[in-house]
């Protein structure tokens, strides 16, 4: 997808932060993921482009971070947390519950964590990066639907505020 | 410290965590810091000051990072070297160390106290623009941050002459994207700069060369939000909480096997675990009973029931118990807990999260993992605790605690913590266990492992 002229302003307002254009690699990846569902070798692409970087820096890091999907994902990320505080609470079961349950979904994608920083309520979840927890496969699985009705309002693939995304 | 009600029990410090207990509903936005937690009232006394001055009460509070390492802030700040410009301010909000989440918290639910913070911090260390940060997953504290940072501008507390004091600053909200050594201090300038959050060896320290080959100053999230209130109150009221070094108070976030997990700001040394975890948060859940717990994240070696009327003071539990406050994560694990399953997972976590540049670290927490791994699903060796010692060495140097290390960043060295618990209180339960799994193993036709 070719950016466009808001692309190219969103871009620049965030390169402009910055007093060195290299520091807007994060910061446009997230924007890519906002708009494509994913990050595209072509988004890696035109960001290297706006940044006056080679291609293979920017994929050099969008491949370290875990956030960063470099093939199309669900709609939905759901990231569970299997580290100790969950663990101990049952975040081993809950995680594979959700997995086989979504095995099929194209509209979510059941991933294992570490620490989310939300375990006063373990067994803990995130939702397109919403806090969620305690929960047992059940009720997360209530959660999840909720979102995939529209009863609840779900971030961007990147955690963004749904109203906060141009377009 | 006790309870001024005469019942006796442990009390809560409410200094940095007002918003996070008893509070207004929309305590994250402008007005409620303001009539609530008197919000940015801290400026005009330090813009009154001269910088060097702020600087000197910082170091004479004794106040000391709140992220883990526990390093002076005051001396940090005076690290910087004298007329290099520019330089920055980076606060650390990439709170990753396992079980660690009272940062975010900060953020989501008082954002201007930490703006407010930064002004002062910034002012002192003579920098006009500051970066804060955030940890990718944490969506919410980037909303409230990012709208708490529009309206600080809104209001005059950012941007050009602030208060008309003739002090600017600007502040960059910078978003992580999923990664526990963004954390580290050089790692995270690394990813600041658009890099693979890579630690970079020290010397030069980032306040000589760090972001942009800047002097960088890098702090926690509660260090900052710590400051204004010992420049609104004095260093003299902060150190004379706590005692010795560990002055002042710092949140602790309790969680495990717990009846009340949460995050409690206590104050330093005059506490103990136990008040703290058979206090405030209840004890061990289900009239169970404790078996072991971690008291300063992943990375510091566990303790046992006998060390819980240790008080809660760095330097007494890094020299007289051999492990670390680290990021104030107290893990508590109850008696159905089997040791070897939360050394593997700790195993696990390191070996995911190592970045890869240093060949031990990248090595060592793999092999770590899968023997760790076997030991806690009955395919372990008797020899085993002892092999992973072996290598751990090659690590750690010594396995003495604090630990040396023969990697770049802190992370080589933790991945060797557990195992060191283990062998320090669970070796002659572990080798028979193994003992047991082999025998078993003996028995039947075909030998795995």
């Amino acid at each position: 997808m070719g950016l466009t002229d808001a692309d190219q302003r969103r871009a620049q307002q965030i390169i402009d932060r910055y007093p060195y254009p290299k520091s807007a690699v994060l910061p446009l990846l997230h924007l890519a993921q906002d708009r494509d569902g994913w990050v595209s070798p072509e988004a890696m692409e035109q960001i290297a482009e706006l940044l006056g970087l080679t291609p293979a820096l920017v994929l050099g890091t969008c491949s370290f971070y875990t956030m960063f999907k470099r093939e199309p994902a669900g709609a939905l990320v759901v990231s569970v947390c299997t580290n100790l505080s969950c663990m101990v609470n049952g975040g081993f079961d809950l995680f594979d519950q959700l997995r086989s349950r979504y095995q099929e979904s194209s509209d979510v994608s059941v991933e294992e964590v570490e620490c989310i920083a939300h375990c006063d309520h373990a067994p803990a979840f995130q939702v397109n990066y919403d806090f969620h927890g305690p929960a047992d496969a059940h009720g997360a699985a209530d959660v999840i639907e909720q979102y995939l009705d529209g009863r609840l309002a779900a971030r961007t693939i990147s955690g963004t505020a749904r109203q906060e995304v141009p377009r | 410290m006790t309870d001024a009600s005469g019942k006796g029990g442990p009390t809560e410090t409410l200094m940095v965590t007002k918003f996070l207990r008893a509070r207004p509903q929309d305590s994250w936005t402008i007005d409620a810091a303001r009539r609530h937690n008197n919000a940015y009232q801290t400026l005009d006394k330090a813009f009154a000051m001269e910088p060097d001055a702020v600087v000197q009460a910082v170091s004479d509070s004794v106040l000391r990072g709140k992220g883990g390492a526990g390093f002076g802030t005051g001396q940090k700040w005076s690290f910087l070297p004298k007329d290099v410009f520019p330089r920055y301010l980076c606060v650390n909000a990439d709170e990753g160390e396992p079980c660690t989440f009272k940062d975010h918290m900060l953020l989501e639910r008082d954002p201007h106290q930490l703006i407010e913070g930064i002004v002062v911090a910034a002012f002192a260390i003579r920098t006009d623009l500051a970066f804060v940060y955030v940890r990718g997953e944490f969506a919410l504290a980037a909303d409230r941050l990012g709208q708490a940072i529009r309206d600080a501008y809104d209001a005059g507390f950012l941007g050009k002459n602030i208060l008309g004091s003739g002090f600017d600053l600007d502040l960059v909200l910078h978003r992580g994207a999923g990664c526990y050594i963004a954390g580290d201090e050089t790692g995270l300038l690394s990813s600041l700069e658009g890099e693979r959050a890579m630690p970079r060896i020290k010397p030069p320290f980032p306040a000589a060369q760090g972001v942009y080959a800047a002097p960088t100053i890098v702090n926690n999230v509660e260090t900052i939000s710590t400051v204004p209130h010992i420049i609104r109150r004095g260093a003299k009221w902060y150190n004379a909480m706590g005692e010795n070094r560990s002055t002042g108070t710092r949140i602790f976030s309790v969680s495990g096997h717990v009846e009340r997990p949460g995050n409690y700001e206590v104050e330093l040394a005059k506490t103990s675990f136990r008040d703290l975890i058979e206090g405030l948060a209840g004890g061990v859940r289900d009239g169970h009973t404790l078996k072991f717990f971690i008291p300063g994240g992943a990375s510091s070696p566990w303790l046992m029931p006998q060390h819980l009327d240790a008080p809660l003071d760095m330097d007494y539990v890094q020299g007289e118990l051999k492990s670390m406050l680290g990021s104030g994560a107290v893990m508590v694990f109850d008696d159905t807990t089997d040791p070897l399953q939360v050394a593997w997972r700790l195993g696990k976590f390191f070996e995911h999260e190592s970045c890869g540049k240093c060949t031990p670290c990248r090595e060592g927490s793999g092999w770590i993992a899968k023997v760790l791994y076997r030991m806690a699903n009955g395919q372990g060796r008797s020899d085993d605790l002892d092999l992973l010692l072996s290598f751990g060495n090659n690590i750690v140097p010594g396995l003495n605690a604090p630990f040396a290390q023969t990697t770049i960043c802190a992370l080589g060295p933790s991945t060797m913590s557990p195992v060191v618990s283990l062998n320090r209180w669970f070796r002659d339960e572990i080798i028979e266990r193994m003992r047991a799994d082999e025998t078993r193993r003996a028995g039947l036709a075909v030998t795995p492992a």
